[in-house]
């Protein structure tokens, strides 16, 4: 729901603050064949192959939006520094509000977290897209690691506004009948309930190392979901699997659920939480 | 759970040269107008709405065109498919008269509501469009139900010569009806909708999918409707506010292509 204006119009009205577009690279991509996306018992897997229309054709899906207000952060891909800033400075034309870099994607070549695992390459990126660009720059990073803090100082020494953990967790789904792997691509990005802990320990672990924002991003569905990521330091959370798991007004939803429970444990803000869990 | 269950082809039928109905085991409920995601193992996996179904038994009926239909074509009994859904919203079939107007492979979709019209003792009239009558596929099928069956080719070679809209919009003066449902070429069914004013409408839409359940984006129309999900059925009155009804889809990478 974040390919076209129209989508992310919807998903604006059912009451989420901004919008990340899909990832956009230079050239049009049409992904993997299907199977790309399959429900598992605790989540969802997927090897969507970073499909997209290009920079060039989404620029118009951007200008829609940008009548309604809506702040949408433009999330971009590449494998090089020359080709993170081209679609950066391009999102920036458009008038995206902020930038998001993804280093993470799990499942594609020469892409995301190939990219993203090398801390001197995740800086340099993160520096030229900085230096060329005069909005906030986020760094997306991937929970496939040995070190999530190192990447996310890489990211911050290379002047990112914040970091913005965790993208899908490498996996795989073999069917018993076929004996093959579902996805076609065989490795996909496991997403959903079941990796909100891996998620909630990333950004524990990077807040406590960065002092740059941290937002939070993996398995949420709940306004409790979102409360933990918040203790573990996160300033803000995004959704996605959630939309199946609860409907598109899960954005709403949240919202009540997070007000109800400060009402019924005294907070008044929010922000009062962010991090408490560091101790 | 939106995961393939592996089920083993029980009958194949050629419809004609090019179109085959596949039987398999899948003993879900679902209702006319909804469809499955079709899994052929290493080669694609793709939407396909119910040609046929009973409580235990349900099919596909396709015409092989790309690489996806082309194996699946080959398919003989025994071989293996994976099947999810059903989904979608499918037809609502109520009303006292109703005009089918199947378009090509559209004629598939279309089957399974003209089926429960009949059951349900609604007055049906059905218009089965092809180029020509090589194409044609169901008219046995159809008739035996009990519906009035009119054919259109484009050349002539069976029934009404020219387009099905033109046989639609003839039917429509001479008769009254209260209820338009179809599936075929977005271009048909648009004139059909022009044509159709005034008169509850339903036409069944195409869409390339990847997830099918409501999360990927891939297959929406207008502001975010998901023809997988509040699809693939849409009345009259959302199909006037879709701007690209009959104009534009999305390819695989998301670019709009003209129909
Ligand atoms: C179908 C699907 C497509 C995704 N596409 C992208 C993408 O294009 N770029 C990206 O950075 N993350 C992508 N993600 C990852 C999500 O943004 C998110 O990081 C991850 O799914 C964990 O959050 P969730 O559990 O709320 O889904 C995708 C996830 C799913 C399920
Ligand atoms: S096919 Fe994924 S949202 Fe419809």
């Amino acid at each position: 729901m974040d390919k076209d204006a129209g989508s992310m119009e919807r998903i604006f009205n059912y009451g989420a603050g901004a919008i990340v577009t899909k990832s956009i690279g230079l050239n049009p991509r049409e992904g993997y064949p299907n199977p790309t996306v399959v429900e598992l018992e605790f989540g969802i897997l997927n090897a969507m192959g970073l499909p997209n229309p290009s920079i060039e054709k989404f620029g118009d899906e951007i200008k829609k939006l940008k009548k309604f207000n809506i702040p949408i952060i433009g999330s971009i891909f590449g494998s090089n520094s020359k080709e993170f800033t081209e679609l950066a400075k391009k999102m920036e034309t458009f008038g995206v509000t902020a930038i998001e870099l993804n280093m993470s994607c799990p499942h594609a070549k020469g892409y995301g977290l190939e990219i993203g695992s090398d801390p001197k390459l995740v800086k340099e990126i993160t520096y030229n897209v900085k230096e060329s660009t005069s909005i906030p720059v986020f760094v997306k990073i991937s929970p496939n690691l040995p070190s999530v803090t190192e990447i996310a100082k890489s990211a911050e020494s290379g002047n990112a506004d914040g970091i913005v953990a965790i993208n899908t967790v490498k996996a795989m789904k073999i069917d018993l009948d076929l004996k093959i792997p579902v996805l076609s691509n065989k490795v996909g990005g496991y997403s959903g309930k079941a990796i909100k802990p891996i998620g909630v320990r990333c950004v524990y672990e990077i807040s406590q190392n960065v002092d740059i924002p941290v937002i939070g991003v993996g398995g949420i569905t709940t306004g409790e979901d979102a409360l933990e990521y918040i203790m573990a330091g996160a300033s803000a959370i995004q959704i996605g699997s959630g939309i199946y798991y609860r409907g598109l007004d899960i954005f709403k939803k949240i919202c009540d659920e997070l007000e109800i429970w400060m009402k019924d444990h005294g907070h008044k803000n929010l922000s009062e939480l962010i991090g408490v869990a560091h101790i | 759970m939106n995961y393939p269950s592996v089920t083993k082809i029980t009958e194949t039928t050629k419809e004609n040269s090019d179109v085959k109905t596949l039987f398999f085991e899948y003993p879900k409920k679902i209702i006319p107008g909804q469809f499955f995601m079709i899994w052929i193992p290493g080669i694609d996996e793709i939407p396909m709405s119910a040609s046929y179904f009973n409580s235990s038994i349900k099919a596909i009926t396709f015409k092989r065109i790309g690489d996806a239909t082309k194996a699946l074509f080959e398919l003989k009994k025994g071989d293996k498919i994976g099947v999810r859904g059903p989904y979608g919203n499918g037809f609502k079939v109520n009303g006292t008269r109703i005009l089918f107007v199947g378009g090509g492979t559209g004629i598939a979709t279309i089957a399974p509501s003209v089926k429960e019209a009949i059951s349900k003792n609604i007055s049906s009239t059905v218009i089965l469009g092809v180029k020509n009558k090589n194409e044609l596929f169901f008219e046995n099928r159809i008739k035996k139900y009990g519906a009035d069956v009119h054919i259109s080719t484009d050349d002539g070679s069976k029934g009404h010569k020219g387009f099905a809209t033109d046989l639609a919009k003839k039917l429509l003066e001479e008769k009254k009806f209260n209820s338009v449902l179809t599936c075929g070429p977005e271009i048909m069914m648009k004139k059909l909708l022009e044509i159709s004013d005034g008169i509850h409408f339903q036409a069944s839409l195409e869409r390339y999918m990847k997830c099918g359940f409501g999360i990927c984006g891939q297959c929406c129309v207008d502001k975010g409707l998901r023809v997988c999900v509040e699809g693939p059925v849409f009345d009259g009155i959302t199909l006037k506010n879709i701007e690209d009804f009959g104009i534009f889809k999305r390819d695989a990478t998301g670019r709009k292509v003209r129909f």
